[in-house]
């Protein structure tokens, strides 16, 4: 008899999550889904903690109470089923690194301790190159990129890790309207590709427009779901606690302070 | 000609010059090895930190007859260890703990010889450093730590290379970061005590920061400024050795400014990241 399991219904399941630095908390009960092949994205204001909230999804942070469940499954580092791409600002672009070197580290965690990566990691690292359009580039120094093919490298190594779900952090910050829009097409075929992807990010209207799915923080979840059930003004008001118009005409939908 | 060859040839028609040799090339060659992470991570400030730390121990141990490396050894290792549990709980900044930790250590050490009576010529090689005057067991005692550093680089160096870059990745990778960076402190403190004979508490970081910082100009990955850096630091040892030998002045103060000298070279003349080049007056 057949004992395989059902696909597990949720890509991520946070459940009543609190946690913070030191004693201060700087997230409280927070609960919330994504579905696999979800194109997601995680909003609310500055100092909201959805830094936080990622880095307790990726097992750095620990939560003082509730689960962080991945596919069904408690998730410790190392396991590989987690993809991060950290803040740009975060990331030392001096280093003395190329763009291969990097997509190439996406393999070291499951390498584990001195293990060298194999031809076939390096072949995974390319390809992950290839996968956002960076392979040419991929005797660069990082120091040498534009923001653009920046953001391209660190999820480039968020691939390489072969993880199905993807968690980046303000992947549009610093952008200019034509990168940020060559980015969201590729999250588009990526999310189709079946993977999940859990992006944070300040840009309201391009959540409201591109993306699948919405998680709507302030150390707590307002509200999340479809990106137009959740983007009311009055969960958006709720959420950033001043006047936010929200515009729809036909499908378009755009919101401003 | 012969000229040339006599004044190559000379310094090393003595043991003493050759012993120095070989522990300044050596010293040198490791401490670049380990100031590649020193720079990279901006810890010049540590590396500074250790050696004053370690004189400490220098002085118990002078205090106490025993092995003055040995105490050396174990004083700039107790500062790492307190720097790094310190800055990992964040409540005092990192910089500000490493302020307070080595001078604390320094200033028993200031305290310490002050209550010998015996002169103390010897703790003072280890201020201002007298490489002239290593024995083949100090150089011996050198090759054998120096080894070991480069060899735990070489066998971690995918490890170190990611915490380094990036910690919080690394970390959720399920790389033991806080063992890596405890491990890169612990090297750090050890070259800075095989260092001590060499150049002397002052100049340790020196070696650390200058040949690695010089090799960061010429190269475009890790491992190539590792390399380019120790041959850097030897170079420079070499050279400077032949200026103590001939001008009749400091080795360890010879050794750092020859080092400082090849900085200033690449400074200028470095094809990609030199000032001439930046400046535009050096084309492609």
């Amino acid at each position: 008899m057949s004992t395989r399991l059902a696909p597990p219904k949720w890509a991520l399941d946070v459940r009543d999550v609190a946690t913070g630095y030191g004693s201060h908390a700087a997230l409280e009960g927070v609960t919330f889904n994504i579905e696999p092949g979800c194109l997601a994205g995680l909003v609310g204001p500055n100092g909201s903690g959805k830094s936080t909230l990622l880095k307790s999804v990726l097992g750095i942070l620990k939560p003082w109470r509730g689960d962080v469940l991945i596919f069904g499954e408690h998730w410790r580092p190392g396991r590989g089923a987690v993809g991060y791409t950290p803040q740009s600002e975060a990331v030392d672009w001096s280093f003395p690194v190329t763009v291969f070197d990097v997509a190439l580290m996406g393999r070291y965690g499951r390498l584990g301790l001195i293990r060298r990566p194999s031809r076939q990691d390096r072949e995974i690292a390319f390809a992950a190159l290839e996968r956002v359009r960076m392979a040419d580039l991929a005797k660069r120094l990082i120091g040498e990129l534009s923001g653009g093919q920046q953001r391209r490298v660190l999820i480039a190594r968020a691939l390489a890790q072969q993880a199905d779900l993807l968690l980046l952090d303000e992947p549009f910050a610093g952008l200019d309207a034509t990168a940020q829009h060559d980015l969201i097409e590729l999250f588009k075929q990526l999310s189709r590709e079946g993977k999940t992807l859990f992006v944070a990010t300040h840009d309201l209207s391009c959540v409201a427009e591109d993306f699948d799915h919405a998680v709507l923080l302030n150390r707590h979840v307002i509200a999340f779901g479809r990106p137009a059930d959740v983007f009311t003004e009055e969960n958006l008001n709720a959420a950033f606690a001043r006047h936010l118009m929200v515009l729809r005409a036909g499908d378009h939908t755009f919101i401003s302070s | 000609m012969e000229a040339i060859i006599d004044f190559l040839q000379e310094p090393w028609t003595y043991e003493f010059m050759c012993r120095a040799l070989i522990s300044a090339v050596v010293v040198s060659a490791v401490a670049a090895v380990v100031g590649t992470f020193v720079i990279l991570k901006g810890m010049a400030f540590v590396g500074d930190a250790l050696p004053h730390a370690s004189f400490g121990g220098v002085a118990i141990a002078f205090a106490l007859g025993a092995n003055l490396y040995l105490g050396g050894a174990v004083a700039a290792l107790v500062t790492a260890l307190l720097i790094g549990l310190i800055g990992r709980r964040g409540t005092v900044r990192y910089d500000t703990a490493i302020g307070i930790l080595f001078v604390g250590a320094f200033a028993t050490g200031i305290l310490v010889v002050s209550t010998q009576d015996s002169y103390t010529a010897d703790l003072f090689a280890f201020v201002f450093g007298n490489v002239l005057s290593v024995s083949w067991n100090d150089v011996w005692l050198t090759i054998a730590l120096g080894a070991l550093i480069v060899l735990l680089v070489a066998i971690f160096y995918k490890e170190l290379l990611f915490t380094a870059y990036d910690p919080t990745m690394a970390a959720a990778s399920g790389l033991p970061v806080d063992a890596l960076q405890f491990g890169l402190l612990a090297s750090l403190a050890i070259t800075t005590v095989i260092a001590l004979q060499t150049v002397g508490i002052v100049l340790v970081v020196a070696l650390l920061v200058t040949p690695a910082a010089t090799a960061q100009l010429l190269t475009r990955s890790l491992w190539s400024m590792m390399l380019l850096g120790a041959a850097v630091g030897a170079l420079a040892s070499v050279i400077g050795l032949y200026v103590a030998w001939h001008a009749d002045v400091s080795a360890s103060a010879s050794i750092v400014l020859t080092a400082t000298a090849l900085f200033a070279l690449a400074f200028v003349f470095s094809p990609q990241k030199g000032a001439l080049r930046q400046s535009g007056l050096m084309r492609r």
